[in-house]
This record gives structure tokens, C-alpha cells and sequence, in this order.
């Protein structure tokens, strides 16, 4: 008897507990840990709350999401996959062959994803023709930011072709200015160099080399001119860029001692921390040449158990590519939201750019992911493409040489 | 039982750290060798594909840096922090005043880590900040002293932060040794009237010898696991010509999702240690046997 009721005890416990914790579970890995990301992620976290969910914040700080991905192997390793993580481009694929991400196709389908994302963009978020992922923002990254004063004093215009932008660097460099501010690391480097490749070689050419990866296109005349471009751009920037930080770089140009760099448009939240207006202090414009390149940020759903981790993750997913969310979110973070129908009356005049630009692009199929902002291809390949610009553009190899080195360095890592 | 436990006491008190070793170091050895035989990407995978990491390992450009910078920096590193530490050593075992003092001043960049070391030295070598612009503010404009962001010596500039952070332990260890050297010898010698640099290179060094060893195997040692302060002098740039196999390894593991080359890279390290420690364990042990 005393069994019997103990048991009836403890179930009638189990029940209440389970129907205290029945509301919608998410734990969120995320890398956004500086001011202005973690401001974003607290409104996602405020309205995940609002719905009457309960959010596990799990922030892993540093490196560009490295240690992030080192601690999202471990989970996974040991079984205990988190809810949502922070991940983007073919690392989502890649994380969905190894069967631990979840299908969100019921809520996507009911938010009408498809109808308010970019086509290429939408791509980037199935897997196998499912959705598993969730879209939170857009980077450009081939933008080039000029301090306007300098321009004007030396009577240059924003240039539109890399011809145009030597010219103009010429003539800033007769007047003691550094054309180009630049940060020596590897990564950016990289963005240079795709911003250069997709300016001369055009959208098909981009899309070809660096998405499809093609033998003749990376050894062609064509990636030989963007090697040589580079070499030309090396001779702008001044002699103590070796690992420069990228923000330093951006008040390098903030401060009148350098004309241009070519940086995603985080490079604007510099700009406008320090009180810069848009069109008036710096100007904006995308590098020369038709297209856009992106950086999407995006929340891939793992495979969870329970109910209230499934709710969570649903409601998670609705939430994030929510209107209100994409607004807000994007509106401390610099970029434009993934969705195309969101008002965009309170962004600045480079977001609307970027907006027109994107939808532009999209129609007419120049909508390109970023290889150096792993968009376009996995690590392995993205990375032996950028060990290739960095080592040329530190040396004094030369384009035809960087080239060869380039088809091999792909061909070897598959 | 009290008899038995007496004897078997050690052993006892030893097996968990014994199988802690076992499982830990030589079972992740073991498991890092089989990684590196498969095609892991982002997780680990366990179906062997054979040695394809390793000829990609050994076809990439970078890898061939990374080796060539290890002998680069392991002889200079090495040699010079030998050399200097036993000058050191001998210049303050001349019964001079102070010698606490600046043998703590020596020693100190030692309690320093090499986060510090090489974040310090990056602003010191850096030119438009450091030596070269202050001496280009002295009014010679035509200084050059830009190693730091040039690729073909950034390599040489971890080279003089290394030997700066290490120097002074090398010499402590030295010093120790010389002091240790038997005095009556000394004074025999001296009342013999030979002088002092023939007492320092037939007497005192040879009655060195194991020191010299020991000074080799740490400086080895830190060499080759050197990452820190490179990822704080120069961050393996400009461009990767300052990177290493411990920077590769970790670029491979940690940034671009590729395990698989990671961990044939990491196997390659092994051996390079394996070709110094096995050589100096055989002769510790035949010391011992005979």
C-alpha cells in the first residue's frame, strides 16, 4: 500500500514537473559576444521569452566562431547536441552528412520562407531539399569605404572600375596619402582579392571559380589579371600593414590617413560609433564591378528529443526570420535583413544600397556567396584558396606562378 | 595481507596514474594515428583510407613552410640561446658584485609567458611604432628595420623573442653547473698556472656535459611546440611565412574543419620529437645499464 502510493507520488510529481517545463526549450550556441552582437542576441533572447519560451544561452567567445565549432564537436560527440547553433554556408551541409541536424520544413513552409527570401540565399538553408537552417541577416562584403574629405580635396570620384581606382590611388599617393588601407591578415586579404576577381572576371566568372571550383577558370587569363591587380594594390598600402587588425584599418581611413578600404559592411558600425555620418564623412559603394557578394548568418537546427525542445526550436526558427526580429536585429548589427519585405525606413543610406543591390542582383543571377567569408565552399577548399592570396600577395611571386599554385592547392584538397 | 600490501604498496599507488598515462598519452597517440589514416572532415571518422593525408600534407606549400621555419627556428633558437646563455653563465660566475641582481634581471623574462613575450616584442619590432621609427625619429631616416612584416625574415624576429624569453634560463641552468664543478680541480689548475679559458674549455665544460644535454632537450622541447608566441608576435603572417606545424595543426583542426590533415600533421610532430627524445632516453638508459 505504502508502494502503491509512494509511486502515485512520484508520478503525480513527474506530471506537474512536466507540465511546469512543458513551454518551448531552446539552447542556443552563438558567437555573438561583442557590444553590438550580444545587444542582437538579447532581443531574440527577449522575444524567444515573450512567447513563453525558456532560453539556455550558451555564448562561446572568440576566434571567428573556432571555438565555438570546438565546443559544438564535443556536444555532439558525447550525444547532447545543442538546439540551434550559429552556423553558416556549406558548414551547414556539412554538419546535415553528419546526420545531426533537424528538418523545420512544417515551419518554414507555414511562414512562407520561400516567398520572402533571396532564391540563392533560400538554397544556402536546405538541405537535401528540407529546411535546416534559419536565416538572420545579410553582409555585402564587396563594398569599398572612402573618407569623403580626402576624395573632394583631391578631386576624385567613388571609382567604378579597378582602372579608375588605380588612377585615383596614383594620384593620392602623389599627394602623400595611402590609397588603401589594408590589415595584413590572411582573411583579409582574401576579401580584397574576391572583390578584386569579382570586378574584373563578372559574375560568371566568380561563380565558376570559386563555387564550382574549375580547373581552366582558376588558371585562366583572366584569374591572372585578378593576381596581378592584386600585386598593384599591394604597392597602395602602406608598409606596416602586416597583421593590422581590420577595424584599425577602418580608422586609418576615419582619421584622413588612408583614402579606401575594401571591408564587409561591418566596417560602417566603426564608422558610425564614432559619430561619422554616411555621404557626408565616409562614402559607400560596392568595389568595382557588377554583383554582390554575401555573408549570411544563420541558425542551423540540431536534432533534439522532447516535445518542449521541439517547440522551442520551431518557435526559435519563426522568430528569427520574424519581420520585427530581422528588423531589429540588423538595425545594431550593420547589415540588412535576409528578407526581402522588411520595411527599411529606419537603415542608413548604405543599407538601402545594399538592399536595392541585393534584390538587383538577384533577379538578374549576380547574387554570389563569399568565398573568403566561408559562404561559397568548405574550409578545406575556401582555406587552401586563401593560403594561395596571402602567400602571393606577402611575396613577390608572380601572377602565372600564383595561379599553378592555385589549381593545385584545390586539387589537393578534396 | 599487511605483507602483501608492503610489497605491493607502490605498485598499488601507482597503477591509476600508470593507466591515466596508458589511456591518455599513448591511447590518443594511437587514436590520432588512426584519424590521420581516414578522410575525417569536421568529426572524426573511423573507415581507414590510407596514407592520402599524408601525401597531401606533404604536397601543400604551407606544410613546407611550416617544416622549413621549425629547423629554421630549432637551430637558431637552439644554437644561440646555448651560446648565449652559457656566456652568460660564465661572465657571472666571475665573483661579481651584485650577481643576485642581475642574474634575477637574466632570469625574469623567463616568468614572463610567451603570450607576453611576443605581444611585447610585436610593438618593439613593429616599424612604424617601435625601433625602427624611434631611431628613424634620431634623425637617421634611412634606418631599416622592418624584419617583422617581411616575409623572408618575420621568421628571424620569433628567433629574437624566443632567444629573449629563454636566455636567461639557459644561463641558470649553466650557472648551476658550473658552480657544481668540483673547486679543488679548479685551484689545482690554477696553481698550475693555466689560464682561465683553458680551464673553462678542458676542465669546467666537459664536466658539463649532461647539462648541455638537458639545456638541448627543454630548448628542443620548446622550440617544437612553439605556437604562442608566434600566434602573438606575427599570427603566422605576413601572409603564413612564420607559421609552424603546431599553428598548421591547429588552423586545420580548429579553423577549416579538416581533422583528418590535422591529424597527420600532428603525427609528423611526433616524429620530429621522437628524433631527438629517443636518441637522449637510449642513452640515459645504457648510462644506467652498464
Amino acid at each position: 500500500m505504502k508502494k502503491i502510493a509512494l509511486s502515485a507520488v512520484s508520478s503525480i510529481a513527474i506530471m506537474a514537473a512536466s507540465s511546469a517545463m512543458a513551454g518551448p526549450k531552446a539552447e542556443v550556441l552563438h558567437y555573438w559576444t561583442s557590444g553590438g552582437e550580444a545587444k542582437s542576441v538579447a532581443v531574440l533572447q527577449e522575444e524567444f521569452a515573450a512567447n513563453g519560451g525558456t532560453w539556455t544561452d550558451m555564448p562561446v567567445a572568440g576566434g571567428g566562431g573556432d571555438a565555438a565549432m570546438t565546443a559544438l564537436r564535443a556536444r555532439v560527440l558525447s550525444g547532447n547536441a545543442p538546439t540551434a547553433v550559429q552556423l553558416k554556408g556549406p558548414a551547414i551541409q556539412e554538419w546535415y552528412e553528419e546526420g545531426v541536424l533537424t528538418d523545420i520544413s512544417a515551419v518554414a513552409e507555414a511562414e512562407g520562407w520561400a516567398d520572402v527570401l533571396p532564391a540563392s540565399i533560400a538554397a544556402h538553408m536546405q538541405c537535401d531539399g528540407t529546411w535546416c537552417a534559419a536565416p538572420v541577416n545579410v553582409h555585402r562584403i564587396d563594398w569599398i569605404w572612402a573618407n569623403a574629405e580626402i576624395l573632394s580635396a583631391n578631386g576624385i570620384a567613388m571609382p567604378t572600375t579597378w582602372d579608375e581606382f588605380n588612377a585615383a590611388a596614383v594620384k593620392l599617393q602623389a599627394a602623400g596619402i595611402i590609397p588603401l588601407a589594408h590589415g595584413g591578415q590572411a582573411w583579409q586579404d582574401a576579401t580584397v582579392f574576391e572583390a578584386v576577381a569579382l570586378g574584373l572576371g563578372g559574375a560568371d566568372f566568380f561563380q565558376k571559380a570559386f563555387v564550382d571550383l574549375d580547373k581552366d577558370t582558376l588558371t585562366s587569363d583572366t584569374m591572372v589579371a585578378v593576381f596581378d591587380q592584386m600585386r598593384t594594390l599591394r604597392g597602395y598600402v602602406d608598409p606596416n600593414f602586416s597583421g593590422r587588425d581590420w577595424n584599425l584599418a577602418t580608422a586609418m581611413v576615419m582619421n584622413g590617413e588612408a583614402a579606401f578600404q575594401v571591408m564587409g559592411d561591418w566596417a560602417k558600425g566603426e564608422f558610425l560609433a564614432a559619430g561619422k555620418v554616411p555621404g557626408e564623412d565616409f562614402l559607400c559603394a560596392s568595389t568595382p564591378g557588377e554583383g554582390f557578394l554575401y555573408n549570411v548568418d544563420s541558425f542551423a537546427m540540431f536534432d533534439v528529443k522532447g516535445d518542449d525542445n521541439e517547440a522551442g526550436q520551431a518557435l526559435l526558427a519563426k522568430l528569427i526570420v520574424g519581420k520585427n526580429f530581422q528588423e531589429v536585429f540588423n538595425l545594431n548589427k550593420g547589415s540588412i535583413p535576409a528578407r526581402v519585405d522588411v520595411g527599411l525606413e529606419a537603415f542608413d543610406s548604405c543599407a538601402h544600397t545594399s538592399s536595392a543591390d541585393m534584390n538587383a542582383s538577384s533577379e538578374s543571377g549576380s547574387l554570389l556567396p563569399s568565398y573568403a567569408h566561408g559562404m561559397a565552399l568548405r574550409g578545406a577548399q575556401s582555406g587552401a584558396i586563401t593560403d594561395v592570396v596571402t602567400a602571393h600577395f606577402n611575396s613577390d611571386m608572380s601572377s602565372s606562378d600564383a595561379v599553378q599554385m592555385l589549381a593545385d592547392a584545390v586539387a589537393n584538397s578534396y | 595481507m599487511s605483507d602483501w600490501l608492503e610489497d605491493h604498496l607502490p605498485k598499488v599507488v601507482l597503477a591509476p596514474s600508470f593507466v591515466a598515462v596508458l589511456i591518455f598519452v599513448y591511447g590518443f597517440i594511437g587514436w590520432t594515428a588512426w584519424v590521420s589514416l581516414t578522410r575525417s572532415k569536421l568529426l572524426p571518422k573511423y573507415d581507414i583510407e590510407g596514407i592520402i593525408q599524408y601525401q597531401k600534407l606533404f604536397a601543400a606549400p604551407r606544410w613546407d613552410t611550416a617544416m622549413n621555419n621549425l629547423f629554421i627556428f630549432g637551430a637558431l633558437f637552439i644554437g644561440i640561446a646555448m651560446i648565449l646563455g652559457l656566456l652568460l653563465a660564465i661572465l657571472l660566475d666571475q665573483k661579481i658584485r651584485v650577481e643576485g641582481v642581475i642574474r634575477t634581471i637574466y632570469l625574469y623574462p623567463m616568468a614572463l609567458s610567451m603570450i607576453v613575450t611576443g605581444t611585447a616584442w610585436k610593438w618593439i619590432l613593429n616599424p612604424g611604432l617601435g625601433v625602427q621609427s624611434m631611431v628613424q625619429g634620431w634623425g637617421f631616416e634611412n634606418f631599416k628595420f622592418d624584419w617583422l612584416v617581411n616575409p623572408d625574415y618575420a621568421i628571424y624576429t620569433v628567433v629574437l623573442a624566443g632567444l629573449w624569453q629563454s636566455s636567461g634560463f639557459v644561463m641558470a641552468l649553466f650557472l648551476a653547473g658550473l658552480r657544481s664543478v668540483d673547486e679543488e680541480i679548479i685551484k689545482a689548475a690554477q696553481v698550475d698556472g693555466i689560464p682561465t679559458w683553458r680551464i673553462y674549455s678542458a676542465i669546467i665544460l666537459p664536466s658539463m656535459a649532461p647539462i648541455f644535454l638537458s639545456a638541448f632537450i627543454v630548448l628542443a622541447h620548446l622550440a617544437i611546440k612553439s605556437f604562442d608566441l608566434v600566434i602573438a608576435l606575427t599570427g603566422g603572417g605576413p601572409g603564413y611565412a612564420t607559421d609552424l606545424p603546431a599553428t598548421y595543426m591547429y588552423a586545420m583542426a580548429f579553423s577549416r574543419g579538416d581533422i583528418g590533415q590535422a591529424a597527420s600533421s600532428a603525427m609528423v610532430m611526433m616524429l620530429v620529437v621522437f628524433t631527438i627524445v629517443v636518441p637522449y632516453l637510449y642513452s640515459e638508459l645504457r648510462a644506467k645499464n652498464d
